[in-house]
Parts: structure tokens; sequence; C-alpha cells
């Protein structure tokens, strides 16, 4: 008989497809699990509107569960209360940092225009000397930024709340 | 139910199509970093409409899906502004078009983050984290082209004036918006729009920026009545679904 404990075990076996060092649980997108006889519901929600990999994520949940022979189950999104950086595990930062991300600061860039970008560590060489490139980068949740002493480009995920 | 259908399709077809226009940029970006830029912001853009056009299928009861929302309707069944089915131009017209967008946005979201309706509710208050960015991103390119070389501040000066008719749609009021306000779902177009006009005077002064003496507007989107610019982003979206019906990724 499978309780949410043991689902849950099993989810944190999940990676994210975009940063695979990181489960979905460190990431903290999963926010219910619900079994009702022996159907299992798993209700996540998405960083970003446009996050393309939610589908696959849905997917490799369904997969993982099969796994342990889990058949019945369904995946569902919700949008509130939305997602926000402060949900990713410590755990998860320690993960980021190691990959080479350097994980979201404390402070969100509330500020209009123009203000000081937030300072962001280098994650190579810990470095508070760096800057930032764009606000933007490869997927919807990281800025690019670049260290100063030690050179090296590196994505920052953004801090969201 | 049939103005709340009506009413998500507006702010659903909004991101759509503005989604579309930057995705138009992929690859063609002045500078890589603008290129990853402006294809986020359109990744977020249909990331949202994918949300809101999902509701109106659901509204309207057609057991329809949002593809077949954004991908089979005509022309003058898409509810968007004006506004976002003009054509890219410059760099410099795309931030001036993606600033007067973001700096309704913003007040718009935050107002509706308090709609009675959960869904546009729930909607809002995810939208809005990514639109700070967004107008945070666009504010700082008008201000930088417009208080830039002698040459940049002509071309987005330019580009204000010829996009600044298309900005009184914006703020559209007509008997759905009437209803969904005094419903409490739609927030009050007249406080979103005092909002509006703070930001956009105090980036336009920044940005050495004037407004037009012309003051002529233009409305039409909302009522499905478009430009003739809208024809050829739907040739291009539409194609697909057109050539092979149901097709899917």
């Amino acid at each position: 008989m499978v309780n949410e404990s043991v689902i849950w075990n099993y989810l944190a076996e999940v990676a994210d497809p975009e940063i695979p060092v990181l489960t979905i649980l460190d990431l903290g997108i999963v926010r219910k699990v619900f079994i009702e006889g022996d159907h299992v519901q798993v209700t996540i929600t998405p960083t970003y509107s446009g996050c393309p990999a939610m589908k696959l994520i849905e997917d490799e949940i369904i997969a993982k569960l099969r796994e342990y022979k889990i058949d019945n189950v369904d995946v569902d999104l919700v949008l509130s209360p939305a997602w926000s950086t402060d949900w990713i595990s410590e755990e998860g930062r320690d993960k980021l940092r190691e990959y080479g991300i350097a994980p979201p600061e404390d402070e969100v860039d509330k500020s209009v225009l123009f203000s000081e970008p937030t300072v962001v560590p280098c994650p190579k060489c810990q470095s508070r000397n760096t800057r930032m490139i764009s606000l933007f980068g490869s997927t919807a949740c990281k800025a690019q930024y670049q260290c100063n002493e030690c050179l090296e480009p590196f994505d920052y995920f953004k801090c969201l709340k | 139910m049939e103005h709340l259908f009506e009413y998500v399709l507006r702010i659903g077809d909004d991101s759509l199509i503005l989604g579309q226009r930057l995705a138009e940029w992929c690859g063609h970006g002045p500078i890589l970093e603008e290129d990853i830029a402006m294809t986020n912001i359109s990744l977020d853009l249909i990331g949202q409409a994918t949300t809101l056009l999902e509701y109106a299928a659901k509204i309207e009861g057609k057991g329809k899906n949002a593809d077949q929302l954004a991908f089979l309707r005509f022309d003058k069944d898409y509810r968007n502004l004006l506004l976002v089915e003009q054509p890219n131009g410059d760099f410099g017209m795309t931030m001036m078009r993606q600033f007067f967008f973001d700096a309704f946005r913003k007040p718009f979201f935050e107002a509706l983050q308090h709609s009675k309706d959960e869904q546009l509710s729930a909607i809002a208050e995810k939208s809005l984290k990514e639109t700070r960015y967004h107008l945070k991103h666009s504010s700082e390119w008008v201000i930088r082209l417009g208080d830039g070389t002698e040459e940049s501040h002509q071309r987005i000066q330019e580009s204000l004036d010829a996009l600044y008719r298309y900005t009184d749609e914006l703020f559209y009021s007509d008997e759905v918006q009437k209803a969904m306000e005094s419903a409490g779902i739609a927030p009050k177009m007249d406080d979103v729009r005092t909002e509006w006009n703070k930001t956009v005077d105090y980036v336009l002064n920044e940005a050495t920026l004037k407004i037009p003496d012309n003051q002529w507007k233009f409305e039409g989107g909302r009522r499905g009545m478009h430009s003739e610019h809208l024809g050829y982003i739907l040739a291009d979206m539409q194609y697909m679904q057109r050539a092979y019906p149901g097709l899917e990724w």
C-alpha cells in the first residue's frame, strides 16, 4: 500500500529537465500529493508562465511512479499561490552553486530603472566582483552574469517574488 | 458568461499576438543578449496566453482547447489591441511598443490580482512577477535610446509618434468591460490609466521624448476590427494547423 510519504520519496528522484542537478522537490514545484484508493494525484506549479519544461516534468512524474508500479496517476497544475524562488530548498541552493549556477539572492530587483543590479557572487571563485550581462538568460528563470575576477560567465537563477 | 469569455479572450489575445510578434525577432536581434531577452519575454507571453485561452475555452464550453482558439479562429474573432499587432520595425520601435504595453500590463495585473474571478486572479498573480521584469527591460531601452545619440533619439521619437495613437485603446471601455467592472472581475480602467500615465510621463521625461501633438486615436481590435497586419501574423501562425489539422508536437 502506498502512502503519501512514499510518493514524496519517489518524487525526490525526478530531476528538473533544464537543471538536472535539482530534483523537482529541491525546486519546490510539487505542491501536493493526494491519494484516494489506488489513485495518486500530484499537483505541481510552474516557475514561469511559459516554462516549456512543465509538460516534460508531468510526463517524468508519471514515468517515475510507473517504475514503482504505480500506474493510476494524474498530474495537475495550479497557479496560485504563485511559485517564488523562496521555495527552492537550502539543499537545492547548494546544488545549484556546485553546478555553476548562482542561486537566487534574497532580493528581487524591484527598482524601476537603471538601478545597480543585484550583487551575485561568482559560483566558481566566490568573488562578489561580478557584473550583469543581461536580465534574461538561457531559460526564463535565469539571468546572465560574468565574474570580473576569474572572468567566468555564469547563469544566475534570478529572484522571483 | 458570454461577457466573461469575451473578456478573457481580450487579455489572452494580447499576450498571444505580442508573444508571436516578439518571437519574430528570434535569430534577428541586434545583439545576442537582446535576441534572448525578446524571446524570453515572448515565452512568458505565450505561457500567459496558453493559460488564458485554456480558461476561455472552458468558459465557452464548446469542447475546444487553447490551441484551437489560438490557431483556428479568423481575424475578426481575435480581440487583441491594435498596438500589439503593429509590425516590429526597428529595435527601437519594438521597445517602444513593448514599453507602452508593459506600462499598462503592470498596473492591470496588480489590480486583476484582486478580481472576484479566482482563475483570473491566479493568472494575474503569476504574470505580474514576470511583467515587472519586462517593464524594467523596455523602460531602460526607451531611456537609453531616447537619451542616447542624435540618431537613436530621432528614430525612437518617430516610433513613439507612430505608436502613440494606439495607446488609448489600452483603456477601451464598452458593454463587456463595464459589465466585468461592475461584477468585480475587471480592474477599473480609469485607475489603470492613472498608473500608466505616471509611468509613461516619468520614462518619457527621462528619455527626453515628447508625446506627439497629434492626438488622433485608433481603436477597433477589441471589436475584431484589425489593421491589415494581423492577417499576415495569422498566416504565419496558423499555417501548420491549417495544413496539418490537429498536428501536435
